[in-house]
């Protein structure tokens, strides 16, 4: 349904012409997201993990169109996204729900008008009173009560937040959503009560997802496929299951390793050393060589293509 | 003990009439012992820290209780007082490194001059201490970045010069606020190994406040659960984690998603945690409890023996039992 070819998406963050002129710097460039590829069949989800950096949340808002590609491109059902927004059809089917319910909600609108808005903007239910009708079926759908209508963001918490820009997400009967990191900022018993909505949204609704995520736990319940980022690319993508079963990247497996785990209590185990080097002057070679255990002189002197669903020379000879 | 919180009370006095953010909060912390304190926004986490280390927000306020340490009370203590015990004997460390550091100052400087602030050091040896504690806690080539700025480190490192400054007049207690939430996690692996590393060589007691289950599992010796500003259940990590007794660490404990597996459906705990000037008479968790029964409505439990926790919970009520 929707697929990503050799994306990329730098951002120029030198310093203004004039100092760095007198300063005799170079131009400075971000490769956020440098060549990543991948695609999501039709009610499925893919996410996108990875440390803080990786630039998974720029992918988000480059396949629903936020940024143009700096490289590469979008296709949605086959069309290159660019041409495909300039129709509005093309873009009620897809539509994005944020990290922050404080932020992506307008405080000065009712949550009525909150739903509503991409019902008027695509002239969906042209009718009033049928508009009514349906945005207090969302409301329903997300489990809140047609009379929150009323009411202003505020007087909500912060999961019944996130149902409302889950019902106002839903509201242009899209197909395709991109969801950047949408329990982050909730506390872990409303975390389960959305995720839940999700699962049930996507079995009724037939939806695909874009979920990005930081937390592998949450990745795990919702995904059937999975992209390990790491500074820009993604080093391995597999079906969920195997992931888990059998991780192959040495990034993937120290991200596992990493993670505080309930049934550890009272066990201690050794940390990755080092730190997400800046997408400003990446590392030479793989990205990851200078905190991987099995680098070697290939490592840091070529990038390894992905190759089977992993981006390591390492798994590819064999090393690892 | 080292640290004795009995019956704590903190309120608000709003325009609407007087919050209490904490009422009956009670627990103790032992040297070299890491107590986690755990609940979701609002529970009255930090707020308990805050008015631990003497740094309660105004018109915040301590309206009932005591603090003591090593026997002595602390919550009524002078400004000047408290300040002295702020930092020598108490440390602080909260979750945004760049507040706590200033931004104009080197890490070496603002080490030096909280080293000397509690401790009679001369300039070099207090330099060559703060060299070596960004060394314990785990800075690469410290004698170097010494003299950097805040802005010249990443993140995680940030977090490691806070702790240092934390440890650099080597406190008895650390109140460490969800020290690891703004970073990821394998840095947050690494500081959390930095602090149990601390409790067991230092004798240093820690108390950490999060939110993360995850983290307290694998630091804390004990855990106190808050809800709505109480202690709903305090117990050694693994009773706690496994076997909760209060309803409601049970709904929370089985609504981590699990890493291990792929659940069809995460249990949840339906609605969310009352407000402050909302809190229903009786148990607090009541209208949320899927075991919930009259008594539950009217009358409030306190923390009673539960298995190996102690829960607030009329469950648990035997007959004989003191209530």
């Amino acid at each position: 349904m929707i697929a990503a070819k050799e994306l990329a998406r730098h951002f120029d963050v030198s310093k203004p012409w004039l100092q760095r002129t007198l300063a005799r710097e170079p131009k400075r460039i971000l490769r956020a997201v440098d060549g990543v590829t991948f695609d999501i069949p039709k009610g499925t989800t893919l996410s996108l993990v990875g440390e803080s950096g990786c630039g998974k949340s720029t992918v988000a808002r480059l396949v629903v169109g936020l940024y143009p590609p700096t490289a590469g491109q979008v296709l949605f059902e086959g069309k290159d996204l660019a041409a495909a927004r300039a129709q509005p059809e093309m873009r009620r089917r897809m539509q994005m729900i944020f990290q922050d319910p404080y932020a992506s909600l307008n405080p000065r609108w009712r949550v009525h008008d909150i739903v509503a808005e991409p019902i008027r903007a695509f002239n969906l239910v042209p009718d009033p009173a049928a508009q009514r009708e349906r945005v207090a079926e969302l409301l329903r759908q997300v489990g809140l009560s047609p009379l929150d209508g009323g009411k202003y963001p505020h007087e909500f918490s912060g999961g019944q937040r996130q149902r409302i820009s889950v019902a106002r997400a839903l509201s242009s009967n899209p197909e395709f959503l991109v969801c950047d990191e949408p329990t982050s900022a909730l506390d872990v018993s409303v975390q389960a009560q959305i995720l839940n909505l999700m699962k049930q949204l996507q079995r009724d609704l037939g939806l695909t997802f874009l979920f990005i995520s930081h937390n592998l736990a949450v990745v795990r319940q919702v995904s059937d496929r999975i992209g390990v980022m790491y500074l820009g690319r993604i080093v391995e993508l597999a079906q969920s299951e195997n992931l888990f079963l059998r991780p192959r990247h040495p990034y993937t497996r120290a991200l596992m390793e990493a993670i505080p785990d309930l049934e550890m209590t009272g066990r201690s185990r050794t940390p990755v050393g080092g730190e997400v080097p800046s997408p400003i002057s990446p590392p030479s070679g793989c990205a990851f060589h200078p905190r991987c255990p099995l680098a070697n002189d290939r490592c840091r002197a070529e990038a390894p293509a992905m190759l089977d669903g992993v981006a390591c020379h390492a798994v590819q000879e064999g090393r690892d | 003990m080292l640290l004795e919180v009995k019956d704590l009370r903190v309120e608000f006095p709003t325009r609407r009439g007087v919050l209490t953010a904490l009422n009956g909060v009670s627990f103790s912390i032992a040297p070299g012992e890491v107590l986690g304190v755990v609940g979701e926004s609002g529970a009255g986490k930090s707020m308990t820290g805050a008015a631990i280390i003497g740094l309660l927000e105004p018109p915040g306020r301590i309206a009932g209780g005591e603090i003591l340490l090593e026997g002595r009370r602390i919550d009524n203590l002078p400004l000047a007082e408290m300040r002295k015990i702020r930092g020598k004997r108490i440390g602080a460390i909260f979750q945004d490194p760049l507040t706590t550091l200033n931004p104009l100052y080197t890490i070496g400087r603002q080490l030096v001059e909280t080293m000397q602030a509690h401790l009679p050091l001369s300039d070099a040896e207090a330099r060559q201490r703060a060299i070596g504690w960004l060394e314990q806690v785990g800075i690469p080539a410290a004698a170097q970045r010494i003299d950097a700025y805040p802005h010249q480190f990443s993140g995680g490192m940030r977090q490691r010069v806070v702790i240092a400054l934390a440890l650099c007049a080597e406190p008895q207690l650390i109140v460490a606020d969800e020290p690891t939430t703004a970073l990821d996690v394998s840095i947050q692996a690494q500081i959390i190994a930095l602090l149990k590393r601390l409790a067991r060589e230092q004798r240093t007691a820690i108390m950490l406040v999060t939110h993360d289950m995850g983290v307290i599992a694998e630091t804390a010796d004990r855990v106190a659960v808050m809800y709505a500003g109480r202690i709903i259940e305090i117990g050694p990590v693994r009773q706690v984690v496994r076997h909760a007794q209060h309803p409601y660490t049970a709904g929370l404990m089985a609504s981590i998603p699990p890493l291990d597996r792929k659940v069809e459906r995460l249990a949840q705990i339906d609605g969310s945690m009352p407000r402050l000037n909302a809190i229903p008479p009786g148990c607090p968790f009541s209208p949320r409890c899927p075991h919930v029964f009259e008594r539950c409505r009217v009358s409030r439990p306190e923390l009673m023996p539960a298995g190996a926790t102690d829960a607030a919970c009329w469950l648990h009520d035997q007959p004989g039992a003191s209530a």
